[in-house]
């Protein structure tokens, strides 16, 4: 009797010891999440992989929920702000974080980042930091990609032309030019000069500001290039602007015939096939192009986007040639503005939400953020996520491990290097409602031009008519406040 | 011969008053139970559709804004109205005016006689009300101008607005699906092998979601990529963008929206044909009637009220298209398959809830006032040929 009675109880305390220790491991057991960001495949692939692996850790389900790019905005505004309250966490645009911040939906997460030592905040670089994390000075999102404009040439295809990468718009229309028609993939069929996604109502609005942006921006990421900083009157209605919406739609005639409506995913795709000789995108390219079944790997480099020899003198309007005191950062002769289009998706937690949940929610975006997982996601073009950290320009092992060589990694990441360190490096709008200005406005005016039912002139003026508006309506004061704040970031690393 | 007692004599009156007053009860209760008894399912339905309308013309008279912890409504009148017609948003919603040839005057003249010869018809007949001349001048000045807007926007330098896109993809999708579903409603009261079989075929389409049909002929129309790209190829199509061009991405549309509605229009019409009396049919065969005649003078006459019906359905729901154009061209090139309703889902999906609701509010109007020229101008006339 002794024996079984001393049996049974150090069986129930072995029982108890192994709750308590589980506990420990899992900290988050029996905790679920839903966390909301776009369809993708991109961005949701890499959530969606990490989920599992956090399970494991941590106890805590969570639950990936996509919705088209369109609509992602208005889906965390109606939730938040109706109180519905569907989803703990999400994943978005960094500049719609004063629309959501200032109402109070969004968790100021300062005091998480800063117990938090795995996350390795200083390694995140400073302008993501700033821009793609804080408002008001409060970091409110986690940065889990970093995001620059560039331009991708077929190495073998411009060797052939005996032709250099572009550094100024018009080059890059003479290689396009060039290049259009030649054979580029040994499938007998001709083949394209440029590749740009231009579908309306996805993610091809962005492309306009870096073909505008070094017409626009001279004198440091500070002036600016959507507004005028005295008077809030858009940028738009003035030789340089114009110049850059013909140059964006002169690059259709050396694109595939459906190039007004296709998206990024569809020039990735052409890309990766080898039908394209240039290209404007995201950092996704770079790891696109060493990605198994790429025919491109190996002859993919990647350039800052190409500049302008001429800027707008903002009195007149009117485009001036570039000397040291007009374009101080210009190289040999060339103002380069790269733009730091959308700056990152960033992973941000509701604050109405249960105190343990928000803590599921942090621990989650700060698991992604981790370098441990982040460094691999950075190098897999399937993700849609950049690089951001400090690490990741650094040490190449990951890049390497992930199909790589040497010198496509240094001249890939060479490229993100450049467009962050320049000091004219473009921010993108991140005023209230900014969603308005870019997303509906200049998409949908982009898209009319591109069809021929407008003229650039009337393109132009239309945009400054219809942005004028919003600005009339929420405020000119407080909107100019609010875009001459964020105009004080600083870039680099 | 016992008298009654007095106590078996009720008192009439009495006994009246209460039988009076018992039946005048059950007799309230009877008249008002079938009132009472509906009532909740009315009232239900009334909350779910009246109660939205009303908050979204209000909406549409005013601005909306989130602010923490809900919303914020001001009250703007008439602007969200005044940018849609005469604003910024005119060029969007009416589109770009260009000239008007002359033969283009002659054809909007003879329409406009038209529209006021049947008015003078209506004003001369027995059914003349004051209401419904009233009512019937406002259907033709609409009439009119939306005529006029067509041919200002679809002539030489015009542009059409989403209006007149909808418009398209209305009267041209709708009257497609009709004449597919009567030929093909014809073809399957043949006695023709397998027919059973092609009736359930021919539903499946309605079956799909049009999410699913907008990709669908995404696929298809694709030159390069699609299942049909060595078609498009062999043909000398690979270069050509169906849905990059205004004319070829509109003429997709109404394909896709053709393509999923043809069965609902084919299923009602086929019943119509079937319920056509088959003793009609043979004493006309035996009077001598061919098969044109036997269309024009047996089965047609049947069929017309089950088509004005059937067509009045569609022209409605028509009004609401949306998913076709939203995944096939976003709307795309340019303004050039945008639908009132995706121009106010657009709105909306930017948090522009009050200029939604009036683009909502003007297509109700335009919705109904040309469900009121077809009842009270085409339906009737087609009916009164009938009879």
């Amino acid at each position: 009797m002794h024996k079984s009675k001393f049996l049974f109880l150090f069986v129930g305390v072995l029982a108890l010891f192994s709750t308590i220790a589980s506990a420990q491991d899992k900290p988050y057991a029996g905790l679920e999440i839903d966390l909301l960001t776009f369809v993708g495949p991109q961005v949701a692939e890499p959530l969606q992989r990490h989920a599992p692996e956090f399970e494991a850790l941590t106890g805590a389900k969570v639950n990936i929920v996509t919705v088209p790019n369109a609509d992602l905005y208005q889906t965390i505004l109606t939730d938040q702000a109706t109180g519905t309250l569907s989803y703990e966490a999400f994943v978005f645009a960094p500049q719609w974080i004063v629309d959501y911040a200032v109402p109070g939906y969004l968790e100021d997460l300062t005091p998480y980042v800063e117990a938090d030592e795995a996350l390795e905040w200083d390694d995140v670089g400073q302008f993501f930091r700033e821009f793609s994390a804080m408002y008001d000075n409060k970091i409110y999102a986690i940065p889990l990609d970093g995001d620059f404009h560039m331009v991708y040439y077929r190495t073998d295809v411009l060797e052939e032309l005996g032709m250099e990468p572009p550094k100024t718009w018009d080059e890059y229309l003479a290689v396009a030019k060039a290049a259009n028609g030649i054979d580029m993939n040994g499938d007998g069929e001709g083949d394209y000069g440029s590749c740009i996604a231009k579908a309306r109502a996805q993610q091809s609005y962005w492309w306009i500001l870096s073909v505008a942006a070094p017409y626009l921006q001279s004198q440091g990421t500070s002036q600016g290039i959507f507004f005028d900083n005295d008077t809030l009157v858009p940028l738009t209605d003035n030789e340089g602007f114009i110049r850059a919406l013909e140059i964006y739609k002169e690059t259709t005639q050396y694109g595939p015939a459906d190039e007004l409506s296709i998206g990024v995913g569809d020039t990735r795709g052409l890309w990766t096939a080898g039908r394209c000789a240039l290209t404007l995108d995201w950092g996704d390219v770079g790891s696109l192009a060493v990605s198994e079944g790429s025919m491109v790997n190996g002859l993919t480099g990647a350039v800052i986007t190409p500049g302008s020899t001429s800027v707008v003198d903002r009195a007149t309007g009117k485009l001036v040639e570039c000397t040291p005191e007009i374009c101080p950062h210009a190289v040999d002769g060339v103002n380069h503005a790269p733009f730091a289009s959308f700056g990152g998706w960033s992973g941000d937690v509701s604050a109405q939400i249960d105190p343990k949940l928000k803590e599921v929610a942090y621990a989650y975006l700060s698991f992604v953020s981790q370098p441990a997982q982040s460094n691999v996601d950075v190098t897999i073009g399937a993700t849609g996520f950049n690089p951001y950290r400090v690490s990741q320009f650094e040490n190449l092992d990951a890049w390497l491990a992930n199909g790589f060589t040497e010198e496509a990694a240094t001249n890939y990441l060479s490229a993100i290097e450049a467009s962050l360190n320049n000091p004219n490096m473009v921010l993108d709008i991140r005023v209230p409602q900014n969603q308005r200005y870019e997303q509906v406005i200049l998409d949908e005016i982009l898209s009319r031009f591109l069809a021929d039912e407008l003229t650039s002139a009337e393109a132009a003026a239309e945009i400054v008519t219809r942005w004028e508006e919003v600005t009339e309506e929420l405020g000119r004061d407080a909107q100019k406040a609010a875009y001459t704040a964020t105009l004080g970031t600083t870039g680099g690393n | 011969m016992q008298a009654k007692p007095e106590a078996l004599m009720t008192p009439q009156p009495q006994t009246q008053a209460v039988s009076r007053g018992d039946s005048s009860v059950r007799s309230w209760v009877d008249e008002s139970a079938r009132y009472l008894l509906i009532a909740p399912a009315i009232l239900i339905v009334l909350v779910l559709a009246i109660f939205p309308l009303l908050v979204s013309l209000y909406l549409s008279f005013s601005r909306f804004k989130f602010v923490k912890g809900g919303f914020e409504i001001n009250f703007i009148g008439l602007k969200n109205y005044e940018k849609l017609l005469f604003g910024s948003e005119q060029r969007h919603v009416l589109g770009k005016f260009g000239e008007v040839p002359l033969t283009g005057w002659l054809l909007y003249g003879a329409f406009m006689g038209l529209m006021l010869y049947l008015l003078y018809q209506y004003a001369t007949s027995e059914r003349l009300s004051g209401f419904g001349f009233v009512m019937r001048v406002i259907s033709v000045v609409f009439a009119g101008g939306l005529a006029l807007l067509a041919l200002l926007t679809l002539g030489a330098g015009g542009l059409p607005g989403t209006l007149i896109v909808t418009l398209m993809f209305v009267f041209g999708g709708v009257a497609l699906q009709y004449l597919l579903g009567l030929g093909l409603g014809l073809l399957l009261t043949q006695n023709l092998p397998g027919k059973r079989f092609f009736r359930v075929i021919f539903l499946l389409p309605m079956m799909i979601t049009p999410v699913g049909i907008g990709f669908l002929f995404k696929m298809m129309t694709d030159t390069l990529k699609g299942p049909f790209s060595p078609v498009w190829l062999a043909a000398g199509l690979g270069d050509f963008a169906m849905l990059g061009q205004a004319d070829t991405a509109r003429l997709a549309v109404i394909i896709g929206d053709t393509w999923q509605w043809t069965p609902f229009m084919f299923i009602i019409l086929l019943a119509a044909l079937e319920g056509i009396s088959k003793e009609t049919i043979e004493a006309a065969l035996v009077d001598g009637a061919n098969r044109l005649q036997m269309f024009r003078f047996i089965i047609l006459p049947d069929v017309i009220p089950v088509s004005t019906t059937v067509i009045l359905i569609r022209l409605i729901e028509s009004f609401k298209i949306i998913d076709m154009p939203n995944i096939l061209t976003g709307g795309g090139p340019g303004t050039a398959t945008e639908t009132m309703t995706l121009q106010a889902y657009s709105g909306w999906r930017s948090g522009n809830l009050g200029e939604s609701a009036a683009l909502a509010y003007l297509l109700l109007i335009v919705a109904t006032f040309c469900a009121m020229v077809f009842i009270n101008f085409i339906r009737r006339r087609l009916l009164n040929w009938t009879v």
